[in-house]
């Protein structure tokens, strides 16, 4: 087990080294100069040349890319990612302390999505082609279908506006606070979110658990004497949730996607709003930084759904 | 409770449908057999003839076909009509099923011995949790299981195909089961491990006791183990009696096309003789007798009117046949060996 786990670390190090290659060459290929977007168009004046060259020289970008990536990796294994062209604070920094919100919000949604798809599924799977089967369908397609900022929106227009119960924007109260204020300012965006994500999970929850019930298993299990909700529960379902372990994984970028947009409409002081602000800016070592941050996510939730798979199916062998 | 007129196990003008894009699917069209209590009974047939339905829907299990007609009466009690929790407290505990594929047929993510102890404590919910494993690893050593111990904390793929279904076999008498039914339980083994769960089969049902009822498209396994052989065609019964008598004086051309069928050791034979055509289908099954098309007796009588089982022979045993020209059957082969 442990040799399983560090071999697919080292492989998941060199992956995240050429992430970071690529992103690093990606962002520079795009058009524009980030000293241009630096300066407002009315301080653009004579001499104003010289200047926006001096900062390209400071800055470091009149070298040539390899030049540029070799410094910045070197940095980059010593914790330093640079500093914000902007603000001039260190990325690292800057990246750490959005990270903290943007994965309370996406772990909060992926509880949510669970706890819907898991049931819904499951009863839509044992009374498939019936009308609970059929609602189950047009809730999980409605929310696929529908943009998530567009049910932001709606729910600060209902929630917010008309009813009041609960705070529009942000994490938490200026000079209020404490779990509970947070909580307040989660359950929307979360919700939603969550909400997002257990459509396509309602559906896969149904056809894995559909699947599994015709397995020769599960007519053991009946013919042993099993009562229909202890044949689902301790047999079927126990099987048709293991793949949705590698969906789950498959979906968190998806998820953190969601979240990007999300946290624009909620105002949500997450890595989504950081790192659309950074684009806008052409802000290159914060946007590589977000790059690897979600790079690295990703690949630690698939070392988790390869670790997971281990120890719910017993038929891996992981020597 | 036990009504001692009646045999354990009466399956009577059974009928059950399965209904299809193409049409109503009539697997099985009015099979009757009774089993006995202790008794082996044998069900042959061809893939399609209706036997694994048949044996299926004794405990319910069949699920998309319906029961169109006919009664399923265990100990008496008729088992189609039973309330759901009551036909749960039969299934496993006085019938038990083994399976054909033991690859399927135990929870992959669950341990065997977990499996066992789940048909003992379902059944005897006073039942602790350590005896049931006490008793788990007795049924295992009894199936003939080395290092029962071991082998109780392990998953079923770490088990090859022939201990699979000693485990299923465990897990099948773990309640003491009345009536055992075997579907193709060797099916699915390698030719070198099906004499040995033959020989299990055997030895379980010596020790439990329990009348057999074992389906298989194999006439040397019901050879050597059954009393007597149910031959089933096209859903219906069409020949039952004692194995001996059934086997070296067959009163039905398609058992006769049966054995006629086999490989034999035990004659010098050039060639084997396949029966012509094939299953009919059951969306449209042909009139009178459905085995006409390939009978070599068959002639107009045979096209129209359906024949029913009748008394043939005048031996001491009950032989019934669905032919209606039994009696131009010559005997054939002395006895069926593997």
């Amino acid at each position: 087990m442990t040799a399983f786990v560090v071999r697919r670390i080292l492989v998941n190090i060199i992956v995240f080294i050429l992430i970071g290659i690529g992103v690093f060459l990606l962002v520079r290929a795009a058009p524009g100069d980030p000293v241009r977007m630096m300066i407002r168009p009315e301080d653009l004046q004579e001499g104003s040349e010289a200047f926006i060259q001096g900062r390209r020289e400071e800055l470091g970008l009149n070298d040539p890319i390899l030049v540029q990536y070799a410094r910045w990796f070197l940095d980059a294994l010593t914790g330093d990612l640079g500093s914000s062209f902007i603000s001039r604070q260190p990325v690292s920094g800057l990246l750490a302390e959005r990270l903290g919100p943007t994965i309370l919000l996406m772990s909060t949604a992926l509880g949510i999505s669970l706890l819907i798809a898991i049931p819904l599924g499951t009863v839509a799977a044992i009374r498939r082609n019936t009308s609970v089967d059929y609602a189950a369908a047009a809730l999980s397609l409605g929310v696929i279908s529908i943009p998530s900022f567009f049910l932001g929106i709606v729910a600060i227009y209902v929630f917010s506006l008309q009813l009041g119960w609960l705070p529009s924007s942000g994490m938490s109260t200026p000079g209020g606070g404490g779990g509970t204020d947070v909580l307040q300012h989660l359950i929307m965006p979360a919700a939603i979110l969550g909400l997002a994500g257990a459509g396509p999970l309602t559906r896969y929850v149904r056809g894995s658990l559909i699947d599994e019930l015709s397995a020769d298993y599960v007519r053991t299990a009946e013919a042993k004497g099993g009562s229909p909700a202890r044949v689902v529960t301790r047999h079927a379902l126990r099987n048709s949730l293991i793949p949705l372990i590698t969906i789950i994984m498959i979906n968190i970028p998806q998820m953190l996607a969601g979240a990007v947009v999300l946290e624009q409409v909620f105002a949500w002081p997450g890595m989504g709003q950081l790192a659309v602000r950074a684009v806008t800016q052409q802000d290159y070592p914060v946007i590589v930084g977000f790059a690897l941050y979600v790079a690295a996510l990703v690949l630690i939730c698939n070392l988790i759904a390869d670790i997971a798979y281990a120890i719910v199916d017993p038929r891996v062998k992981v020597s | 409770m036990d009504d001692n007129t009646e045999p354990l196990l009466v399956i009577d003008d059974l009928a059950v449908e399965f209904r299809t894009d193409e049409g109503v699917v009539k697997a099985v069209d009015g099979a009757a057999f009774t089993i006995d209590r202790g008794e082996i009974v044998g069900v042959v047939g061809e893939s399609g003839s209706g036997k694994s339905v048949t044996a299926m829907s004794i405990l319910g299990l069949v699920k998309s076909g319906r029961r169109v007609r006919g009664a399923i009466r265990f100990r008496g009690r008729d088992l189609g009509t039973l309330p759901a929790k009551e036909l749960r407290s039969i299934r496993g505990a006085e019938i038990a099923m083994i399976f054909q594929d033991p690859m399927t047929a135990l929870n992959p993510v669950v341990t065997i011995g977990r499996q066992i102890v789940e048909a003992l404590r379902l059944h005897d919910k006073r039942l602790s949790k350590a005896a049931a494993r006490d008793r788990a690893i007795e049924l295992l050593a009894l199936v003939g299981m080395p290092d029962a111990a071991a082998r109780f904390k392990q998953f079923p793929h770490e088990f090859s195909g022939g201990m699979r279904q000693r485990a299923m076999i465990a897990m099948a008498i773990a309640n003491g089961p009345s009536l055992l039914i075997a579907d193709e339980p060797t099916t699915a083994l390698d030719v070198t491990i099906q004499a040995q769960v033959l020989d299990l089969l055997k030895v379980a049902q010596q020790e439990t006791q329990a009348a057999t009822l074992l389906i298989t498209h194999d006439l040397g396994v019901v050879a050597e183990l059954a009393d007597r052989v149910v031959v089933m065609y096209a859903g219906r019964v069409v020949e039952q009696g004692d194995v001996t008598t059934v086997f070296t004086a067959p009163r039905h051309p398609y058992t006769v096309g049966l054995l006629e069928s086999l490989p034999r050791l035990d004659r010098d034979v050039d060639e084997l003789h396949p029966i012509p055509g094939s299953p009919p289908s059951l969306l449209a099954p042909p009139p009178g007798c459905p085995f006409h098309p390939r009978c070599p007796l068959a002639r107009d009588r045979c096209r129209t009117e359906r024949p029913e089982l009748r008394v043939v022979g005048n031996g001491t045993a009950v032989h019934r046949t669905a032919c209606h020209f039994a009696e131009e059957l010559a005997a054939v082969p002395t006895e069926v060996t593997r």
